[in-house]
């Protein structure tokens, strides 16, 4: 299987302060890769360059086989990946239906935006009747829907998670991340998810990394690290 | 009751002024968080722009906007890519810049025209409307109109069109909207620009009104920083809005107290609306949070 992502010797971090030291991994095609991690190992700023929001000062990021190190963050949807940031990040007092509507910005994306905003309301009902409510009156779990929602109306390859759960009940937590394993196996979208709930999470990825002070601690399969609770209490003191 | 009558419409057509000065000033800073002390310049760019179109083309200031306003559409583009832009993440020193831009813009037009009050005319400006016992001169008449299709069809573009929407995520979490292929950028230099243009439309309106001077944007400045607050900040029906309780106070209080008072009048009733409701009568509940949140 060809690979989607592959991150190569990636530093970066913020103004004079280095938070990743030459990351290194690959992310193969139609495939969940996990991303795990102690708070403030670095995970969020991993995605946030990968997704052009920070310019690494070393290193290389290929998708889809195209070298992206450094492009501008508003070129990436259009090139088919898309960023689901912590938090969500909804625009607040802009209704569902027209964050799903941005969500479709990119010109490439802009003439499917009819079918593709059914298919979404398809994918997540509960969206079609909160369709008219501003986003900042969401709850937690539909707020996460909304941004993963809004996330796919450009039709990414690749989609990346920023602890799409937090805050949420344990039982809407597991809600979204059996949408996240649906949307990889049933529509072949590959997906690099970092996680809390490194169990739960585990359970549903083929492959994770463990990210320890910038750097990639260990590399696996999902059910390797399940298997071996010695590596989840080094690095994620559980 | 006649006087009072004509002292509303009074109020209400000084009200037109402030409120199209004011829309342009709320829409950049809705959007960009810079508070624009260059947007009185613009209005008196506007004003000499409908002279130069007068005498150069002959063409009437109500016809002026047509080339008035795209000019200073490109100019404020210009402005925010070479001024602002390199400064993006240092609000204050926007804000010093557009400062300094007043300065620049105000004796460059005084060295241009050496002082000399100018103004232009219209035969539009010399009717006056009479509805039963009030007096209304038209071209204000056609101020206050504008400043309603103005207040209008922007608040329609921001909130029905693709490129509004896109202005308003950018307002609204910059960050977001760069991950959904917005450039930010450019977003900030178009709502400049249109801020500049509608400006630029303004002095083409108030031409025929004043004599023209190089400070003359002084006068509209201050008053639309009472309004866009009074308003709601970065909302463009609170401009709207907030003109007209601006004229309407400063027209009551000049004649039923003392024209003297008049600022102190519109003082407080701007204390007693922001201590009844913090962010402005427009201001979204929790604008703390979408208009001034520091954004990362
Ligand atoms: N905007 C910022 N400016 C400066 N330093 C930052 C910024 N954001 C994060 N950092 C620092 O970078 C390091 C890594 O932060 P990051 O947010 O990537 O961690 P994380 O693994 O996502 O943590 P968490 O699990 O808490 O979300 C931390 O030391 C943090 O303090
Ligand atoms: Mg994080």
């Amino acid at each position: 299987m060809s690979d989607q992502l592959v991150v190569e010797d990636l530093s970066a971090g913020y103004n004079d302060m280095p938070v990743l030291h030459d990351v290194a991994f690959r992310v193969p095609k139609g495939a969940v890769t996990a991303i795990v991690g102690a708070n403030g190992a670095g995970k969020t700023t991993l995605l946030a360059t990968v997704a052009g929001l920070i310019k690494p000062s070393r290193g290389r990021v290929t998708f889809d086989g195209r070298d992206i190190t450094g492009a501008r963050a508003d070129a990436l949807p259009g090139l088919g990946l898309a960023l689901v940031p912590e938090g969500g990040r909804l625009f607040p007092f802009m209704t569902v239906q027209e964050n799903l509507q941005l969500g479709a910005y990119a010109p490439n994306a802009r003439p499917h935006l009819a079918a593709r905003m059914r298919e979404v309301m398809d994918a997540f009902p509960i969206l079609l009747e909160r369709r008219d409510q501003h986003a900042g009156k969401l709850s937690g779990g539909e707020r996460q829907m909304c941004a993963i929602a809004r996330a796919l109306m450009c039709r990414p390859a690749l989609l990346l998670l920023d602890e799409p759960s937090v805050g949420l009940s344990p039982l809407m937590a597991e809600r979204v991340l059996e949408i996240v394993t649906r949307l990889a196996r049933e529509e072949g979208l590959t997906v690099v998810i970092v996680e809390q709930r490194v169990t739960e999470v585990l359970e549903i990825a083929d492959e994770a990394h463990i990210l320890d002070h910038g750097r990639i601690a260990r590399s696996g399969t999902a059910a390797q690290f399940l298997a071996d609770r010695s590596i989840q209490e080094t690095y994620m003191g559980l | 009751m006649a006087e009072f009558l004509n002292i509303v419409a009074i109020g209400l057509l000084l009200g037109g002024i402030y409120s199209l000065v004011s829309v342009g000033l709320n829409l950049i800073f809705g959007v960009i968080r810079i508070v624009n002390f260059a947007q009185g310049e613009f209005v008196m760019l506007g004003m000499y722009g409908a002279f130069a179109a007068q005498v150069a083309m002959g063409m009437d200031p109500y016809i002026a906007p047509v080339v008035v306003a795209p000019a200073l559409f490109a100019l404020g583009c210009v402005v925010y890519w070479i001024l602002l832009r390199p400064l993006q993440g240092e609000p204050m020193m926007q804000v010093f810049a557009t400062f300094g831009l007043l300065m620049v813009l105000e004796n460059v037009v005084l060295a241009l025209t050496r002082g000399v009050s100018l103004s232009v005319n219209s035969a539009a400006a010399q009717i006056s409307m009479s509805l039963g016992p009030v007096q209304m001169p038209l071209a204000r008449i056609l101020v206050l109109v504008a400043a309603t299709v103005v207040a209008g069809a922007l608040g329609w573009w921001l909130r029905v069109t693709l490129p509004g929407k896109a202005i308003r995520a950018v307002a609204q979490d910059r960050k977001a909207a760069r991950l959904m292929g917005i450039n930010v950028e450019r977003m900030y230099m178009v709502s400049f620009g249109v801020g500049a243009a509608l400006a630029g439309l303004a002095g083409c309106l108030l031409a025929p009104l004043y004599s023209m001077s190089p400070q003359i944007g002084m006068n509209f400045i201050m008053p639309a920083f009472a309004v866009v607050v009074l308003g709601g900040l970065g909302s463009v029906a609170g401009a709207y809005v907030g003109g007209f309780i601006v004229g309407l106070t400063e027209a009551l209080a000049g004649f039923y107290l003392d024209p003297a008072l008049k600022h102190a009048v519109l003082f407080l009733v701007f204390i007693a609306v922001l201590i009844i409701r913090p962010a402005g009568l427009f201001g979204v509940a929790g604008a703390e949070e979408v208009g001034l949140r520091e954004q990362s």
